[in-house]
């Protein structure tokens, strides 16, 4: 075999401690090297032609270059060894800048390193096997999880670009926390005015495949190639006769059971009843939890007056499979619920607010349902007690969010501005009213934000008083809040009609289950992590599953629109081209030595690890042993390291490769 | 001890997504740490075999340093975590065979730790050089040997090659 080995001086950054002609020199006399040679810059069009010269004049078999990182420049060497006519995998780098000659001093002790380095290379790429990149077909469908705002951009995008979607949304109803909204910052503008014909739009479409009450089960399959499981929750409603009268949610004598979760708590729904009015699709469910047919086997009433004969109590859940090449993962948010009663170990209450003891103690979004004109006080402030309208309201920020001892360390970015907006909604209807904001900080960074802040203070006359709330006690009718003006310092008290707590945006409670289906990192809050913070935030670390919205870290409605329609963009640059490639770093088992105990099986985290039945010429099975898929096998080796008989090797990093190079130590 | 020009061999056996990336982010950020310690990339810790280990040891490597990405934050989901079960398996078992402890160290260095690794290498080449060369596995079977002298010889001939085992 004949090796070629090209030192780098990179300008001055390895030439700089690393003796670079001593290094070429000393790797002359290696066994099997053929050519050694430096040149100031290797990654350049001089340097890349030398290489070639060099593979092509001494017919070369295999180079090692000694450069910057592999991460940096091994493309570009792979590549110019591809168009000089060898394999791109019998190229090594040796890593002589970041690892030698930026961390080290000693000219002599890095020099002496960096030989050692282009040794141990030049071992492992006389022991490489020339592969070949993997094609695996792609499937151009997209499933999007999540049919709240992200979800419906992301699922709008891509089928106007004339892929199919797949919408699973797990309520009734699309539209998510943004239908629940009154008016929107910065603008004002009625949140559900601009969402609907966006919601109508996705459920109209006919390249989207729309299915709500419903959640994702299984994932199984690699990018381009999913295979995902989807569970539709029986609604005991025949979706297919439905016209979405709306009698059955009228006629339904199921009064004051069960709360309208849309109404965050504040207002009573039917047994049978739709989210609310402009839902997508407008068909009922009907609440087995709290239906008197399923508790006594009477009533039925929907049945009665249902001309279409749509209701069918004995429907059951389905499962329905799906292929699809791309998974957009748009699952939202949730606001944390503060009541007494923790929702996990890491969850403290703030029990000093009375959230859930009051009654006029509200969350964010229970004010914009009071705000909202479609809301159960028809946009009239109202208290929740007794349906008088405050004159004097409380809004407290950073509730949870910025608090290391509630668990949540981080900002929840869209409080201060909805703060904002709610003590402005409330000004402009109640105008002999006083809005009062306890905050930590402004944070009012975006277009148009800080402005909408300054307005509230000047304009409508908000009172922002900067500091903590200690403590809300009830005192005949009024809620006293203490807290402590920081700026004056003195301890201050409100008695205020009303008290808003802005609390934090956390994860959905089934967010790590979905990101452990799915197979996707998710970090200790439960947000999605990305691939990279900056330069790859829409992409999750699994092939294929792209995040948009405020799954991934608290988000306003412009960035979760922003991020839904990357996402697009990043599923549909997969659809760019009928295969995809891959590179081949993958396990081999090999036949003849696999004792077929299958322990590779048990340790691989991707299910790569299949059973194949050895057969005789009579097709009888004489053993059995592990096979693996390479389109699942993402190259980890975890399967190598636990092989007893050492029968299944990743390519590119086998045993061989790898004693070679600490035998070259 | 041995001489004071004695330097030690470490061979540290790393990740691709984040031991090796954090180590090029220790030399993008131009931290310096001693020139003996090598590193042998490997695209998981999961895939590091307890053998490689054996091996270095037997090739004159003074200390080992194995590290991988955080517990959670593996590029493969559980790599990481097959890798911690076997390697606080592995540890005792060569405190067992007579390897001092700390001559092969763990750690968890992200791609974001340039300093951290670091610090996790200067350690390791600081407690390397306090414990002095690596004696070679012959030394230890004839320690042993003279701590139970009722023990029979092992038959060196029964011990397969160097060359063959490559």
């Amino acid at each position: 075999m004949k090796i070629g080995v090209f030192i780098c001086h990179c300008g001055e950054n390895i030439g700089r401690t690393v003796d670079c002609p001593r290094v070429s020199k000393a790797c002359q006399w290696l066994p099997g090297v053929e050519v050694s040679l430096d040149y100031k810059y290797m990654c350049s069009d001089p340097g890349q032609n030398m290489i070639k010269d060099e593979i092509r004049k001494k017919k070369l078999d295999a180079i090692v270059v000694g450069s910057c990182s592999p991460h940096m420049h091994e493309k570009t060497f792979r590549k110019a060894a591809v168009d000089a006519g060898i394999n791109p995998f019998l190229v090594e780098i040796a890593n002589l800048r970041e690892h030698c000659s930026w961390v080290h001093d000693d000219i002599d002790a890095a020099t002496d390193k960096a030989i050692d380095l282009v040794r141990m290379a030049v071992e492992k790429v006389k022991r490489n096997q020339p592969l070949t990149t993997i094609e695996v077909p792609v499937t151009k469908r997209t499933l999007v999880i999540g049919g709240g705002i992200a979800g419906i951009q992301a699922a709008l995008d891509v089928a106007n670009a004339g892929y199919e979607v797949v919408l699973v949304e797990k309520e009734p109803s699309i539209g998510g926390h943004m239908s629940q909204l009154s008016e929107t910052f910065p603008t004002l503008d009625c949140s559900q005015c601009i969402l609907t014909p966006r919601m109508v739009e996705v459920y109209q479409h006919p390249k989207i495949k729309l299915m709500t009450y419903s959640e994702v089960e299984k994932v199984e399959g690699f990018i381009g190639n999913f295979t995902v499981t989807i569970r539709k929750k029986a609604r005991h409603i025949d979706e297919s006769k439905c016209t979405g009268c709306g009698l059955c949610t009228t006629k339904c004598p199921v009064k004051k059971k069960a709360f309208n979760s849309f109404e965050e708590n504040l207002a009573y729904r039917p047994a049978v009843y739709v989210p609310f009015p402009q839902a997508v699709p407008n068909i009922p469910v009907i609440d087995e939890t709290v239906c008197t047919y399923y508790k006594t086997g009477k009533c039925q009433m929907c049945v009665k007056v249902c001309g279409r004969e749509a209701i069918s109590f004995d429907q059951q859940d389905t499962l329905v499979t799906e292929e699809i090449g791309a998974i957009i993962v748009a699952t939202g948010y949730k606001l944390y619920n503060i009541e007494k009663k923790p929702e996990g170990s890491m969850i403290k209450g703030y029990g000093e607010y009375g959230y859930g003891k009051y009654k006029d103690v509200v969350d964010g979004l229970q004010f914009e349902r009071i705000a909202s004109a479609s809301g159960p006080t028809s946009g009239e402030f109202k208290r929740p007690s007794d349906g008088k309208e405050p004159k004097k309201i409380v809004f407290i920020q950073c509730v949870g969010s910025r608090d290391d001892s509630k668990g949540f360390s981080y900002c929840s970015k869209i409080c201060c501005m909805y703060t904002a907006k709610h003590a402005m909604l409330y000004k402009h209807k109640v105008h002999d009213g006083e809005a009062y904001v306890f905050y930590m900080d402004i944070r009012s960074g975006g277009k148009m934000y800080e402005e909408f802040v300054r307005r509230a203070i000047e304009e409508d006359g908000v009172k922002y008083i900067r500091g903590r709330v200690s403590k809300i006690t009830e005192k005949n009718g009024k809620y006293i809040v203490k807290g402590e003006d920081t700026l004056a310092s003195m301890p201050i008290e409100i008695d205020a009609d009303m008290v808003v707590l802005a609390t934090a945006m956390i994860a959905q409670t089934e967010a790590s289950e979905l990101a452990q289906t799915i197979g996707i990192p998710y970090d200790k809050y439960g947000f999605y992590n990305e691939a990279h913070p900056k330069l790859r935030p829409i992409e999750s670390t699994t092939g294929g599953v792209f995040l948009a919205g405020a799954c991934q870290s608290p988000k306003d409605i412009p960035e979760s629109v922003a991020m839904a329609s990357a996402a697009a963009a990043k599923a549909m640059v997969l659809f760019g081209s009928d295969k995809l490639e891959r590179e081949p770093v993958v396990a081999k088992v090999n036949e003849l030595f696999c004792a077929g105990c299958f322990l590779c099986k048990k340790v691989c985290p991707y299910g790569a690890v299949e059973v194949k039945e050895m057969k005789d010429r009579n097709g009888v099975v004489y053993k059995e042993i592990a096979y693996v898929n390479e389109g699942l096998c993402q190259g980890c080796g975890t399967c190598t390291a636990s092989c007893p008989s050492k029968s299944i090797e990743l390519a590119g990093f086998n045993n061989e490769e790898v004693f070679a190079q600490i035998a070259a130590l | 001890m041995s001489d004071k020009n004695w330097e030690p061999k470490i061979v540290a056996f790393v990740c691709n997504w984040c031991t090796y990336t954090g180590a090029d982010l220790a030399g993008t950020s131009r931290l310096k740490y001693p020139t003996n310690v090598k590193l042998i990339r490997v695209m998981c810790s999961g895939g590091i075999d307890p053998v490689f280990i054996l091996k270095a040891f037997e090739r004159g490597a003074d200390g080992i340093l194995v590290s991988g990405c955080h517990p959670n934050d593996c590029h493969y989901n559980a790599g990481n975590f097959h890798a911690r079960r076997r390697w606080t398996f592995f540890d005792e078992l060569l405190e067992y065979l007579g390897v001092e402890k700390g001559r092969l160290q763990f750690s968890w260095v992200s791609a974001s730790e340039g300093k951290k690794f670091v610090d996790v290498v200067s350690k390791v080449v600081n407690d390397v050089k306090e414990m002095g060369p690596f004696k070679s596995y012959d030394e230890l079977n004839s320690e042993f040997m003279t701590k139970f002298p009722d023990m029979p010889e092992i038959d060196k001939n029964m011990i397969i090659k160097e060359e063959e085992a490559v």
